[in-house]
């Protein structure tokens, strides 16, 4: 009962704040709302008994991924009329991909009828961490039966997040506008002021 | 609490929902009863310090001026600018008290003290601190202003550089206890130092990763010395200038929930929660929640004298302190943490 009232709600805010991330005018909207869609997609993931899942999803996606967005977003100077322009000339792709994304559709839902998908078997040294937590047991599956590929995955990012230091990074030009921390640490009173004591009606040389 | 709900003649639905609502009202509002009296405290601490006597008008010794300034700011008028993006304005300090009062769901007050003893109670805070940045951008946004803008993009980048070593500083923790339950975590380190102190501090690889995580936490609530996002001689008020009224109020009490929880995790994680202090069993008479609420409040204290004493940092520094100091240093000390309990054989034991 109290399950059934949560899904239904969780579900349709997911579904209607989806819809509204597509029709909002303005653009900070459609993030604002695509945020409430994400943290009611972690709702149905707790529903489900995925609470690891659900918290990464609100950690990754709506603590660091979605903050990015609307950092970016919220500092572009977006002229909407020229949005819809792009609208029309880009409508034969838009059909495309939604076209797509129905045949994904209609061929998971063929998929699901098929039967139970076996991908997260566990080996027999694996099945007793199975029925521990569900932290435990994403642990123990990633640590032994897919190993190679959570370490690819790892890899992967970490080749991304060089690329983009790399493609960010430039060696500064001129000595302006560098600070050298260690420098400005010692720096002491001794070396860094003069006592002068000029007399009246002249000037102090430095 | 169900049960006994249930024992009055309530079906389990009935006495699920209303053991849930009262459990949720017995920590909200002693919590905003606390947040009234703790910026009292902060302001006699802070009073002290400078040597002033802080407020000492309204009530005895001024206990009562929270309540006073309270009421002063319900009665005021609510203004909202012309330019403001209306629903998101108000939405802003809804979300932002909103944020602050859910992640007290998981906080454990005794062993059985808690409102949701869920397996995965860390990363709950975690996640949901992440989320307090949403109330800060969302108002500066929304007020359509110059200064609140600058403050939310300063809270945004601030609070994503220190999440990042607080999700570091909070793994080697978890490394160490085998779980992501706060009452676990709080149940192992009983006896942990030398089977005397309770408490992962007084491990010496831990003790860093705890004054990392004091000065993280104080970057985390936008506390000074990292208070740049409502730094006054620069950007007025920060994200909370246009805000008037009830809706300013509710930054604040935000503000000072979310203190008094990182006061309370520094307890949690670091020196055994609900445990007394040294492992000797008459002083397990005491109740769980009082060892807890003395050590909170020693951190809130320790929060006061560093506002009292410790000038604003630059906002370049705020980042290097983040970037180049605090994420290196913490990612070492996962890697040694993880390999010392590696070598000892702690590895197993818990999983």
């Amino acid at each position: 009962m109290i399950q059934t009232i949560a899904f239904y709600m969780f579900a349709v805010l997911v579904i209607a704040s989806a819809v509204m991330v597509i029709t909002a005018r303005n653009p900070v909207h459609s993030v604002l709302w695509l945020i409430l869609a994400f943290f009611n997609a972690a709702g149905l993931m707790v529903l489900v008994g995925a609470e690891f899942i659900a918290m990464l999803l609100v950690i990754v996606y709506v603590g660091a991924v979605a903050v990015l967005f609307l950092f970016v977003v919220m500092m572009l100077d977006i002229d909407v009329a020229e949005l819809r322009a792009g609208f029309v000339r880009n409508f034969p792709l838009g059909i495309v991909i939604a076209l797509v994304l129905l045949a994904e559709l209609v061929l998971g839902i063929g998929a699901y009828q098929v039967g139970a998908i076996e991908l997260g078997t566990p080996m027999a040294s694996d099945a007793p961490a199975m029925l521990e937590s569900n932290t435990g047991a994403i642990g123990a599956l990633l640590y032994t039966k897919y190993l190679f590929l959570f370490e690819a995955a790892g890899l992967i990012l970490l080749v991304a997040m060089i690329g983009a230091i790399v493609l960010t990074h430039r060696p500064p030009k001129t000595k302006r506008g560098h600070q050298d921390i260690g420098k400005q640490n010692r720096r002491n009173p001794d070396e860094a002021t003069q006592m002068k004591q000029p007399t009246v009606g002249k000037g102090v040389e430095l | 609490m169900t049960e006994f709900f249930q024992s009055l003649g309530m079906s389990y639905e009935w006495a699920w929902g209303v053991a849930t609502i009262s459990g949720i009202l017995l920590i909200a509002l002693p919590l905003m009863l606390a947040v009234a009296m703790i910026i009292y405290v902060d302001r006699k601490v802070w009073a002290a310090i400078n040597l002033r006597r802080g407020p000492n008008v309204v009530g005895p010794f001024g206990l009562l001026q929270s309540f006073a300034d309270g009421l002063k700011v319900f009665l005021q008028e609510t203004i909202i600018p012309s330019a403001a993006n209306k629903g998101i304005f108000i939405l802003a300090p809804i979300v932002t008290f909103t944020v602050a009062l859910a992640a007290w769901a998981v906080i454990p007050f005794s062993a059985t003290a808690v409102l949701a003893n869920i397996n995965v109670g860390l990363l709950y805070i975690l996640a949901i601190s992440s989320l307090s940045v949403y109330g800060v951008v969302m108002a500066g946004w929304a007020s359509n202003s110059k200064y609140p803008f600058f403050s939310a993009m300063r809270a945004a980048a601030q609070m994503i550089s220190y999440e990042v070593s607080i999700g570091f500083i909070l793994v080697s923790v978890v490394l160490y206890a085998g779980t992501f339950n706060l009452n676990e975590i709080v149940m192992a380190q009983k006896g942990h130092g030398f089977g005397i102190v309770n408490g992962y501090v007084f491990n010496l690889l831990l003790f860093p990763m705890w004054v990392m995580f004091f000065i993280s936490s104080l970057a985390e609530t936008q506390r000074v010395p990292f208070d740049l996002t409502e730094a006054e001689s620069e950007l007025v008020a920060g994200y909370q200038t246009e805000y008037s009224s009830m809706s300013f109020a509710l930054f604040w009490l935000g503000e000072y929930a979310n203190i008094l929880l990182m006061c309370m995790l520094n307890a949690l994680l670091f020196f055994g929660g609900w445990l007394p202090p040294i492992d000797w069993a008459p002083l397990y008479y005491v109740p769980g929640i009082v060892w807890l609420l003395l050590k909170a409040f020693f951190f809130f204290f320790m929060f006061s004298w560093v506002m009292a004493t410790v000038p604003r940092y630059r906002y370049d520094q705020l980042m290097r302190l983040g970037w180049k100091v605090f994420l290196p240093i913490s990612l070492l000390f996962v890697v040694l943490i993880s390999g010392w309990l590696m070598a000892t054989g702690h590895y197993g034991a818990a999983a």
